[in-house]
């Protein structure tokens, strides 16, 4: 009988994230290894479980499954959380793709030169207002459900909601023009799930510092000059 | 009834390029409207075609598809090329994003710096000789089979392939290392829809060259 899926990666955010959030969304419990010297992670490629020598990596139903979306695409569908038919696949997959796309100019964010991470911030809100935004306000304004597709939660609510959460940080007031986001917000919020997910004390990680960039640059030894997008 | 699926990008490799493999591989024919001047981009952005201002999009079975990753979960599922069940998906999944990973990095580095060319390249084969090639032999050695996944041929074997020919381009004898990924490279060279659409005259587009590459620049920036 498979345990809980267990989580390796770095004591924060990073590309393992969106998992945590959809783990919690789906009411999986899950046990993380936290990597905090390199010698832990060249143990996990020593013992080959890397499938192309990288993290994140995720022991689920006894595979090491590497590769972000690989990971999401299997739990999303494991859980029901991708949409009853191909359409409904597709639609979830363009979503969350925009989603993945914004949160990806997030990502790279605290590994910037602080010249960088200006142009970035300014970046992230523009694309966020003017790209993003605009289109699941659209989407969520057009058939008037609580969710972005198929009037059922969704993976895409899911990757949404952590977008969302995200921008905000960096500037809090971003959903001002959006009001049908606002209201998502607080609908999925209180999904009892999502809810516990967001209370102190859960496996949710912190906006990342300069502590978890050095972890990074420390266990993967990668100490390139990172550029704004 | 919906017609044949319809492609929307500039005439040239880019993003568009796996799906043009995916659905040829597939034996769906279709069509092209290339993207000729920043003009017609402005275009399909006012006309709401583009759920993201971004292409490639793809218009099939009455969607406006964009993002190459929804484009071709979208076709492969449709068309039978994914796994039989959650596991066989999942492995497949894990291929394609290794095989997707390194095939970004060729994507791009058209556009690196003159100074940072040399590297770039250099950076490329390392990574498929020791990161990703050696991934790929080791699955034919384990399993001995035809195919990387569930002994039938998917969406994984096309974009393997795609992956081996463009390596190739940019070093012929990459496979020396790697025997099984030559045989590999036959016998799915010879599946009738590839080796249709690995003829001349096929909708494959030619490596992106210095023209190409500013005419793609005019188009996007």
């Amino acid at each position: 009988m498979a345990g809980k899926p267990k989580l390796y990666y770095f004591d924060g955010r990073g590309k393992m994230e969106p998992i945590r959030w959809l783990l919690a969304a789906a009411g999986v419990e899950f046990e993380e290894e936290l990597l905090e010297t390199r010698e832990q992670y060249e143990k996990l490629l020593q013992d080959g479980d890397l499938l192309f020598q990288q993290v994140p990596m995720v022991e689920i139903d006894g595979m090491k499954m590497v590769q972000t979306r690989a990971i999401l695409r299997y739990i999303a569908a494991k859980h029901n959380l991708y949409g009853k038919d191909l359409k409904e696949q597709a639609l979830i997959d363009m979503y969350v793709e925009g989603t993945t796309d914004l949160m990806g100019l997030i990502l790279m964010y605290p590994f910037l030169s602080p010249e960088d991470k200006e142009k970035q911030l300014a970046t992230i809100i523009d694309k966020a207002t003017k790209r993003y935004f605009p289109v699941y306000e659209k989407v969520l304004k057009d058939h008037g459900q609580d969710f972005l597709v198929g009037n059922q939660f969704s993976w895409a609510d899911v990757h949404l909601i952590e977008s969302i959460l995200m921008v905000e940080e960096k500037s809090c007031d971003v959903l001002s023009e959006f009001p049908q986001l606002q209201a998502f917000k607080a609908r999925i919020s209180n999904i009892p799930n999502i809810k516990k997910f967001l209370e102190p004390g859960s496996q949710r990680k912190p906006v990342p510092d300069d502590k978890y960039v050095e972890t990074v640059r420390r266990v993967l030894q990668a100490y390139y000059v990172v550029k704004a997008t | 009834m919906a017609g044949k699926p319809r492609l929307h990008y500039f005439n040239g490799r880019g993003r568009m390029e796996t799906i043009r493999w995916l659905l040829a591989a597939a034996g769906v024919e279709y069509e092209e409207q290339f993207i000729k001047s920043k003009e017609d981009l402005e275009k399909l952005k006012k006309d709401g075609d583009l759920l993201f201002q971004q292409v490639p999009m793809v218009e099939i079975d009455g969607m406006k598809m964009v993002q190459t990753r929804a484009i071709l979960n979208y076709i492969a599922a449709k068309y039978n090329l994914c796994g039989k069940d959650l596991k066989e998906k999942a492995l497949m999944d894990m291929y394609i994003e290794g095989i997707m990973d390194l095939g970004e990095m060729i994507l791009m580095h058209p556009m690196k710096p003159a100074d940072a060319k040399e590297k770039d390249l250099a950076l490329i084969i390392e990574r498929a000789t020791t990161r990703y090639f050696p991934v790929f032999e080791k699955v034919f050695k384990d399993h001995g089979q035809d195919y990387l996944v569930g002994n039938k041929f998917s969406r994984a074997d096309v974009q393997l392939l795609e992956l081996i020919l463009i390596t190739e381009e940019l070093k012929p004898d990459i496979l020396s290392k790697f025997p099984l990924l030559k045989a590999y490279k036959g016998r799915i060279s010879n599946i009738p829809t590839i080796k249709k659409f690995l003829q001349p005259g096929s909708a494959r587009k030619q490596p992106m060259d210095e023209k190409k590459l500013a005419e793609a620049i005019k188009i996007f920036s």
